[in-house]
């Protein structure tokens, strides 16, 4: 919205985030740097969202500004004051709902004004409250499981509105929904705010779909990954409602697509270049069946061995993400290449999709035999399993 | 019938023994040698028992039930509170884990019965010439019956409450006590109910035992149902055995309908499961309080004032996590910790041979497992007698859900019975057919704990997916390939889970079916059964404590070598997810 975007700059700076770091260690006792070196404002009459893929820190910051685990280096603030321990005035939306089975709606609503010790008749007034402008009129004594997942995650919206949060924090709200509920509550929540009903003045949202991220925010802080950085920030000016079909909207999903799937670094040569490469590349478990499927849907019509990432997701109901490993993945076999945004098919891919089950199967036994090699010998200089010649035999026994 | 397949506490926990096992075992027996002791040195307060004798008229048998019914139920209030703060304590501590954790194992092998001995002689020492002291041994021994396996169950649910509804709570400011009753308690409770549920069928046996005991020379008879049984067994009066196991059916009927049934169906609402499935429970008694106006009233009246309970703000001081602001790290507090549990376990250890060697010898010991060794092989032998019978019934009935609906409350219910109440019938017959007591008194063991094994099988067939069925029928698998490759993986874990109940349930059976009696008769069936019961009656307290030590030596050993491996396969291999 054109009238909140303008008045960012001299609004309260509800939450500063600075040079914000979080380790974790890992099972066989290394760290695994999740988030480096973060900053973060939110200020009142915002909504922010952190858009990456996964595994790049975007819901670790979020926990990190929710109080529910803290930074390994660098401060955050909320109210100018360190956050330690939930703060008050911040309320959660979890992906998962995260509704209590055994409560009724209105008792998961009054739950927060519960704790906050509100006497009977104003928690009962205030949920109903909640619970009519979310939409759930009539279902206020019906138990979760009865619940079809929209209306649960309305309850999740009515649960955090009810405390009358300063800031709403959303953990991929929508992405446990199917298309058309997700779209639907979208729609409602953003209506809501527009028309200034709801207590919050600030939104900060965890998502990975892109259009997602569009069609909400006024800014958006675009994660790369391994580490988790924030790699740029987007402006979102386009008044509410947006259309996703609007040129200039379809534009900006673009650029973020193409964004994304660049990464570091910036600029690579299709043959010799792959992103990602270094000794901490990790090979995504792609399954054989997927990357087929997405080699064929790229060679035939309407794409003829070229086509947009965004359209393709679409056509192939794909999330952005699964599609980003599979082409990474493509990428890497030199079947297909990356470049803007879009999916490339190259010549290796054109004579695998030609090529029937067996010849397919014989390519790639000759490819993972040799690659195989390489990992026993790789794995055994790293001591992850032993590897007896002459049994033939792996064991996790005495990796020597 | 809805059946909950709940993991058996027995098999909850890894298999090798370690150092906590080891100080468990001996925390345990040294508080036994303690209350022995004092109760030694203390002598003469078993001092005899005022109480009014019992009647054998019939009419008194309804007011005999009630007492029996209020004595479990004040078990079961005992057995909550004991389990709401051990089980969180346990979860929420990871020092204290250490050392409650194994303690719980041991003291659900030590057999219940043996406690009695103890527990009779430290209360009347208490309460010396009155009834209290008599009344809280036996609600105590009764509660030894029930508390363990609740207690596990919490215990496993606390540790696996979902992350997201904990942040929730968090986010939302729970307070530490709104926290226990919202989540943890919430959470932990379809766990609760049926273990619940399982100890009050086992209690039933309990209270019947424990209501007439004799030690040493003192006679303690509690009015009950089972002083009743006893005395009709002194009188040798058959028609008042039979009365007593009419008033038995009568009370487990009404527990069911009027406590467990509703309690069921309400918790059913417990249930974490995101979508509706399958049959709720329900229960008429429940019903007739949500659609009755004035009953509606009445409950809801209590609901209020309990769930008031729970959104107290309590500000609970934060569960044992001793913050010391010391320059120590938390690896030499934790070897602080295992140096104190070391050094206590040594001391007790000390204590506890101290006192069983002032009058036993190695030989006694030897003798004890000798006697283990005989009741092991009768429950051993038993239980797979009782396999072969129950396994094909419990499967055919199981397949037939027309069927399974009727047998399944039945063997429930047959399970709940407490079957010494019957033993004077078989015992009579051994009398007048001077049949050999070694042999026939050993079934009246898995007399009652048979039932386990039937309705955990009839609830593995019942659960057997249909589609599995239908394949196995298309591809014409009949026969003893049918038996081997189709139902009995598809049973084996329910199987199990019966079979470790029956068996735990048979070594503590011992201590009453291997040594019987039917007015003068004397019946003796050599084991440690009646080791222990004629310890018990002669009042030798270091025999007693070498009894139960060496069965809870052997039900823990079985427990770790036979059931916890199999139910380890059986969860790992043959899940049917």
């Amino acid at each position: 919205m054109t009238m909140t975007t303008a008045s960012t700059a001299t609004a309260e700076k509800l939450i500063d985030v600075q040079a914000v770091s979080r380790v974790f260690p890992k099972a066989n006792g290394d760290d695994l740097l999740v988030l480096e070196n973060v900053d973060l404002t939110i200020r009142s009459g915002e909504i922010v969202g952190l858009l990456g893929r996964s595994g790049s820190g975007k819901s670790t910051l979020l926990r990190i500004i929710a109080g529910l685990s803290s930074p390994s280096s660098g401060v955050a603030l909320y109210r100018g004051k360190p956050i330690s321990g939930p703060p008050k005035g911040l309320a959660m939306v979890f992906q998962s709902f995260a509704l209590f089975p055994w409560l009724t709606v209105l008792q998961n609503v009054e739950l927060g004004l519960e704790a906050l010790g509100i006497d009977a008749d104003e928690r009962r007034s205030r949920a109903l409250e909640a619970i009519d402008l979310i939409g759930l009129d009539g279902f206020e004594s019906a138990y979760p499981k009865e619940l079809s997942g929209g209306m649960r995650q309305r309850v999740g919206f009515a649960r955090a509105l009810v405390v009358h949060p300063d800031i709403m924090l959303m953990d991929e709200p929508f992405s446990a929904l199917d298309v058309l509920t997700a779209e639907t509550l979208r729609t409602d929540i953003i209506d809501l705010w527009v028309e200034g009903r709801l207590p919050m003045q600030s939104v900060l949202i965890v998502t990975h779909n892109i259009e997602e991220a569009v069609l909400m925010c006024d800014r958006i802080l675009v994660f790369s990954s391994n580490p988790g950085r924030i790699a740029s920030e987007i402006k979102v000016d386009l008044p509410h409602p947006r259309n996703r079909l609007d040129p200039v909207f379809r534009k900006l999903v673009d650029s973020i697509y193409a964004h994304m799937t660049r990464r570091e670094e910036p600029k690579t040569t299709a043959d010799t270049g792959i992103p990602g490469t270094g000794v901490g590349m990790v090979l995504n478990p792609v399954s054989t069946n997927e990357m087929a499927g997405l080699l064929e849907a790229l060679a035939a019509e309407p794409f003829h061995g070229r086509a947009d990432l965004p359209v393709l997701a679409d056509r192939l109901q794909m999330e952005a993400d699964e599609l980003f490993h599979l082409a990474e993945t493509l990428q890497l076999l030199r079947l297909a290449n990356l470049s803007e945004g879009d999916l490339l098919l190259t010549d290796a891919g054109k004579i695998f999709t030609g090529l029937g089950t067996d010849d397919r199967k014989k390519l790639f036994a000759h490819y993972a035999d040799e690659t195989l090699k390489a990992v026993v010998a790789w794995a055994r200089y790293a001591e992850l399993f032993a590897f007896d010649e002459n049994a033939d035999m792996f064991s996790l026994e005495n990796p020597e | 019938m809805v059946f909950q397949n709940v993991k058996p506490a027995a098999v909850g926990r890894g298999l090798v023994p370690n150092v906590f096992d080891i100080a468990a075992i001996v925390l345990v027996f040294g508080f036994l040698v303690l209350i022995a002791y004092g109760v030694d040195q203390a002598d003469g307060s078993l001092s005899a028992m005022a109480g009014s004798p019992i009647s054998l008229d019939a009419w008194h048998l309804p007011e005999y039930a009630l007492r029996t019914t209020l004595r479990m139920l004040a078990a079961m209030v005992w057995s909550l509170a004991f389990t709401f703060v051990y089980a969180t304590v346990a979860a929420k501590s990871r020092r204290a884990e250490i050392v409650l954790i194994p303690i719980l194992d041991i003291l659900q092998s030590v057999p219940i019965l043996g406690f009695l001995t103890f527990t009779v002689a430290f209360f009347m020492g208490l309460f010396p010439g009155r009834v209290l002291g008599a009344e809280l041994a036996c609600v105590f021994a009764i509660f030894t019956s029930q508390a363990w396996n609740m207690t596990f169950s919490m215990y496993q649910s606390l540790r696996n409450v979902p992350k997201d509804l904990e942040e929730v709570s968090q986010s939302f400011h729970l307070s530490p006590w709104q926290r226990f009753w919202h989540l943890d308690v919430s959470f932990a409770m379809p766990g609760l109910v049926w273990n619940a549920m399982m100890s009050m069928s086992g209690g039933w046996f309990f209270v019947v035992a424990s209501e007439a005991i004799t030690v040493g020379d003192t006679t303690v008879t509690l009015p009950g149902v089972g002083s009743y049984v006893a005395e009709a067994i002194h009188q040798q009066n058959l028609y008042a055995v039979g009365w007593a196991v009419l008033t038995m059916l009568a009370v487990i009927v009404a527990y069911d309908q009027l406590l467990f049934r509703p309690i069921v169906a309400w918790a059913d609402k417990f249930r974490v499961e995101q979508t509706a499935s399958g049959e709720a429970p329900s229960s008429w008694v429940l019903d007739l309080f949500r659609q009755t106006r004035f009953l509606r009233a009445l409950s809801l009246m209590i609901t209020d004032a309990l769930s008031g309970i729970g959104r107290w703000r309590l500000r609970l001081p934060p569960v044992p996590r001793l913050t010391f602001r010391l320059p120590l790290s938390t690896r030499l507090i934790d070897g602080l910790w295992l140096a104190v549990v070391i050094v206590g376990t040594l001391m007790i250890g000390f204590e506890v041979v101290r006192f069983v060697g002032a009058s036993l010898s190695l030989a006694d010991v030897g003798e004890a497992v000798g006697k283990g060794v005989l009741t092991l092989t009768r429950v051993l032998v038993l239980i797979a007698l009782a396999t072969l019978v129950w396994v094909p019934i419990g499967v055919w009935v199981g397949l037939r859900p027309r069927v399974a609906e009727r047998v399944q409350p039945l063997a429930q219910f047959l399970a709940a019975f407490p079957a010494n109440i019957a033993f004077p019938a078989v015992v009579m017959l051994i009398v007048s057919f001077n049949l050999n007591a070694n042999i026939w008194l050993s079934p009246l063991m898995i007399l009652g704990t048979q039932w386990y094994i039937l309705f955990n099988v009839i609830a593995g067939a019942s659960a057997f997916p249909s589609d599995l069925r239908d394949a196995a029928a298309s591809f014409h698998l009949t026969g003893w390939r049918w038996w081997r490759n189709v139902i009995l993986p598809g049973i084996f874990p329910y199987y199990v889970t019966g079979a470790i109940t029956a068996s735990g349930g048979s070594w503590n059976a011992a201590i009453v079916a291997e040594a019987a009696s039917w007015g003068s008769h004397k019946l003796t069936a050599t084991g440690l059964g009646s080791y222990i019961a004629e310890a018990t009656a002669a009042g030798n307290f270091p025999r007693v404590v070498l009894g139960i030590a060496v069965m809870s030596f052997f039900v823990t050993l079985t427990n770790r070598l036979v059931w916890r491996p199999l139910y380890g396969y059986a969860e790992r291999r043959l899940r049917i997810a």
